[in-house]
């Protein structure tokens, strides 16, 4: 049975609809369209906007898992690969080191490289002095250290790279901000979702042959839409926090179980110290806090001890959706990092799929297995092509790589194209360019989105200063005309003082102060519905 | 160059110049004091020129700061503002605001309503008083005047359409047209100071009217972003006025901008000739609390200086101006290590909500003083007899959600002088 158009908003047909704008979902969509597929995406926020866009971009080597999940970490090992081969713009093939340091196990340390070893992970072993001469940051304590093939990778560009190939390809589409309300289910087959603008709040009907649910976090409540129950997750938020200068060439593990502040990984200019564990409840409210961060800088330090004097200009949290197997046992540091591919038949539905768990590193892989699925389900013989089709660029999407657009703005000589964030040199030609062509640009584009597509905010300014330059130029260009603009700059610059806070202190603090004058002394952004109920304006007399 | 170590001597030794430090100053030298200031004035070039007495009470903003005042000293009675009589809050801002038009940066006259003054984004803010520059906006706003607003090719982060377009509602006269600067229209950046600067010389002046005047059509008024000059706005302003036959008025800047500059510029030029020995880009290293007074240590680039003074005002400011200093473990008096009333630990500082109604109580950290505006040490009692606070260092209060800023700096300056004369006056007869 089919909702009436009318009532239901306009329709839109595709062939798959995939559920969640993570690099999951969009991997998803990729592997589709390269078989010649048409999908349509949606979020209910934007791309990234779940543990996508909320990790350390660590493209792992597996090490990590060597002892306690060696499938995973073997998993790990021939995803990035693969990775560093299709998508090598998008990463960064610095290595990694393992290190103990005095009062960890020496014995776990010892039998590192059996783990690795076992699982097919390359590892060296060197010397505490080799160590330090690859890293200087590291501590003198350090008494085991091993080499391994870790690199990073940017998780937007990966995400806007997939969305923007499979438009290309299918002329597949992404629609943001478009929750899904309810799914048409006839029998065994789910004909179409109702689904709404979440700012506009009109709805609309989409129709589909097959559905995936690849919604991170939230794949659990979709999967419930659908009337199914067997898929269940543990959810356990992992706070990072972000350094303002890069501290070591490579990524640098701790050498012991799993634990809070175990990892330093480079982003390009600066670098990220992660990550905590806490299994959740209520995943909406998942913000760093003092208590976590306190930690992380506690943990850090017996590492690399400069993180004690270490500026840090953000802290942020994801959630990590892990597969919870019956009668497993609630720690989210225990838990599986592998992903299971759900087809629901035996819950009597012939055409939805829930992909969940896994990892960034991973992603590819799911899509794939996702992909031969619905690929096979639609009577599609063409075989996964993402394991060795170059992930192309696109003009619109080059603007979150660290450092790219201050190089991009020195060759280009352009003195008219001026600097809007000056943190990281963002040009007003990256902004029109996001604006007119990125995935996901629309009418009124926000801040946020804006930010999720470039490196507009990312700075040690957090977006205090650039936020209003680039809003400005966005009122010059007409995007916004009303006080929209205003409300989309309050909710960017609200939105970042979340992950300020919990690292406001020493030469970070006063960043925040001037801030808050700025936005709340000076332009009222916390009053702005009540300027204009006050009195009329009045002429005073010159002194 | 030689290195020397030079000695000043002066009755009352100011620490700090933003606008609490200026301000001290200011009331010192009126009343005969001598002064030595000694401060780091980056922070004063982040001000709009607006200078605001309370706009806020919590709810909203506030028409009447003096009848909010009345509920601030029944709801908030630590707040500095509460602790001082409506009359000397009147004669400290009239007082400041006479000697800033006396210098040649004319301020309307505190009245006794707010007005709602332009932003850069196109919101308005309550003030009290505003450069003359500036008036004509709020004449041309409450008349629904026929409004061109002209904005520059190349000056970043200023948008006349945002203005427009968030005046809309309440301004529906407003228009908006971007030009290029005379010679300075190639498309690179262009910046508020150096405009300001080029607008001093009356043949820029000139040519700028000949390009705006052509737009004006029916415009009865005429708004530019603030760049009417540096040392001599008002000028700059009537010429310009008398050149297009139509109020102009200035919008602030995104600071650091103009209107900060010209103050601060204002005060490095003018107190130094009024006698106020001034040391603007330093800090003061080392304060010892004597039994005569106090001793401030610093150096610049000519060496080590000593300055004595019978009594000294701390008005070094908060957190950006360096007065305060936030440890992951709590937050510090700089200079002497003075207590400072805060919130229990650092998840107290802030709120989880930015724009949260109630501000963040880290906003309300600072040091307190007693009833003769001595800063209070750890037991208690007054760090010394003739050491003084004043500005935003103080605690309890939160300038920017109150929109009190200027307010608290130039009334507790006044106040703060006021004391300091007196002991100092008291220590040289005795």
């Amino acid at each position: 049975m089919c909702a009436q158009p009318t009532r239901d908003g306009p329709v839109l047909e595709t062939e798959v609809l995939i559920v969640g704008g993570g690099v999951t979902g969009t991997g998803v969509m990729r592997d589709l369209a390269l078989r010649g597929i048409h999908c349509l995406l949606i979020d209910r926020r934007d791309l990234n906007a779940g543990a996508s866009g909320g990790n350390h971009g660590l493209l792992h080597s597996g090490g990590r898992y060597a002892a306690t999940d060696p499938d995973t970490a073997a998993e790990c090992r021939r995803e990035a690969d693969i990775l560093k081969k299709v998508a090598p713009e998008c990463i960064d093939a610095c290595g990694g080191l393992f290190v103990a340091v005095e009062g960890d196990d020496a014995e776990f340390a010892a039998r590192f490289p059996d783990y690795c070893d076992a699982a097919g992970i390359e590892c060296a072993a060197i010397t505490p002095a080799e160590a330090r001469e690859l890293e200087p940051c590291l501590s003198e304590k350090v008494f085991a250290a091993f080499t391994v093939q870790d690199a990073t990778v940017d998780p937007f560009r990966i995400t806007l790279e997939n969305v923007n190939h499979a438009r290309q390809l299918t002329q597949s589409i992404f629609l943001a901000h478009t929750a899904l309300e309810r799914f048409i289910i006839d029998g065994r087959t789910i004909r179409g979702a109702i689904c709404r603008d979440t700012r506009t709040g009109e709805a609309m009907t989409v129709r589909a042959r097959q559905v995936v649910n690849a919604a991170g976090a939230w794949a659990m409540a979709v999967a419930r839409l659908a009337g199914c129950s067997g898929v269940n997750l543990l959810y356990s938020k992992g706070t990072l926090i972000i350094s303002n200068a890069r501290i070591g060439r490579r990524v640098i593990n701790r050498l012991r179980p799993p634990g809070d502040g175990d990892i330093l990984v480079p982003g390009g200019t600066v670098s990220l110290l992660g990550t905590t564990s806490q299994t959740l409840q209520n995943i909406e409210d998942s913000h760093p806090t003092v208590a976590e961060v306190d930690r992380l800088v506690a943990e850090g330090v017996a590492m690399v001890p400069q993180i004690a004097h270490t500026r840090f200009i953000r802290a942020f949290s994801g959630v990590r959706p892990l597969l919870l197997a019956a009668g497993a046992n609630a720690d989210g540091r225990k838990a599986s990092r592998g992903f299971t591919l759900f087809d629901h038949e035996s819950e009597g539905l012939a055409n939805f799929a829930t992909v969940a768990g896994g990892k960034l590193t991973t992603f590819r892989l799911m899509a794939e297995k996702t992909g031969d699925l619905v690929a096979q389900r639609l009577g599609n013989r063409q075989p996964c092509k993402t394991g060795t089709a170059p992930l192309p660029s696109g003009d619109a999407l080059r603007w979150t790589e660290p450092g790219f657009a201050a190089r991009y703005w020195v060759a280009r000589r352009a003195p008219r194209d001026l600097i809007l964030c000056e943190c990281e040199m963002v040009p007003a030609s990256a902004i029109d360019a996001i604006v007119e062509n990125a995935p996901g640009a629309e009418l009124q584009m926000s801040l946020n989105a804006i930010a999720v597509r470039s490196r507009v905010g990312k700075g040690s300014c957090q977006g205090a200063f650039c936020s209003l330059r680039v809003t400005s130029h966005l009122y010059e260009r007409q995007v916004y005309d009303s006080r929209v603009g205003l409300r989309n700059t309050r909710d960017f610059v609200a939105q970042r003082f979340k992950g300020v806070a919990p690292v406001a202190w020493g030469e970070h603090l006063p960043q925040l102060e001037l801030a808050e004058a700025l936005h709340c002394a000076l332009l009222g952004l916390d009053q702005l519905q009540d300027d204009d109920a006050h009195p009329a304006s009045r002429e005073v007399p010159a002194a | 160059m030689i290195k020397q170590p030079r000695r000043h001597h002066a009755e009352l030794l100011v620490i700090g110049s933003g606008l609490a430090g200026m301000a001290a100053s200011l009331f010192a030298l009126e009343r005969g004091v001598s002064v030595a200031q000694v401060g780091n004035s980056g922070v004063i070039a982040f001000t709009t020129g607006y200078l605001d007495l309370l706009g806020h009470d919590g709810r909203g903003f506030v028409d009447d700061p003096w009848q909010a005042l009345a509920r601030l000293r029944e709801d908030e009675p630590l707040h500095p503002l509460a602790n001082i009589i409506e009359d000397d809050i009147r004669v400290a801002l009239n007082g400041f605001t006479q000697t800033l038009s006396a210098m040649g940066l004319g301020y309307s006259a505190p009245g006794r309503n707010n007005v709602l003054a332009l932003t850069p984004a196109g919101t308005l803010k309550p003030t009290l008083s505003l450069p003359l520059t500036m008036q004509p906006a709020i004449a041309a706003m409450a008349g629904n005047a026929d409004t061109l607003v002209v904005d520059f090719i190349g000056l970043n982060g200023f948008s006349a359409r945002e203005v427009v377009a968030n005046l809309a509602q309440r301004w529906p006269g407003l228009r908006s047209q971007r030009i290029g600067f005379p010679d300075m229209d190639s498309g690179a950046e262009v910046y508020a100071e150096v405009l300001a600067r080029a607008l001093e010389v009356p043949a820029t002046r000139q040519r700028l009217a000949e390009r705006i005047a052509p737009l004006l059509g029916s415009a009865q008024a005429l708004g530019l972003p603030a760049i009417l000059g540096v040392h001599r706005p008002d000028q700059v302003h009537r010429e310009l006025q008398s050149l297009l036959g139509v109020p102009v008025f200035e919008i602030p800047t995104m600071p650091p901008a103009v209107p900060g500059v010209r103050l601060r510029e204002l005060f490095e030029t003018r107190l130094p000739q009024r006698g106020v020995a001034l040391e603007p880009q330093h800090r003061v290293k080392r304060l010892e609390l004597l039994s005569h007074g106090v001793r401030a240590q610093l150096e610049d680039a000519y060496g080590e200086v000593t300055i004595e003074a019978a009594a000294a005002v701390l008005a070094t400011g908060r957190f950006t101006s360096g007065g305060l200093r936030a440890d992951p473990n709590g937050i510090r008096e700089t200079l002497l290590e003075l207590p400072v009333v805060q919130p229990a630990g650092r998840a107290d500082w802030y709120r989880s909500d930015y724009f949260d109604p109630r501000g963040h109580p880290i906003n309300r950290s600072g040091v307190t003083v007693d009833e003769q505006w001595r800063p209070l040490d750890a037991s208690g009692r007054p760090a010394h007899p003739r050491l003084f606070a004043a500005g935003s260092l103080l605690a309890h209060q939160d300038w920017m959600r109150q929109r009190c800023g200027a307010g608290v700096a130039i009334a507790t300056a006044y106040k703060a002088v006021e004391c300091a004369a007196h002991a100092a006056q008291h220590n040289f007869n005795s």
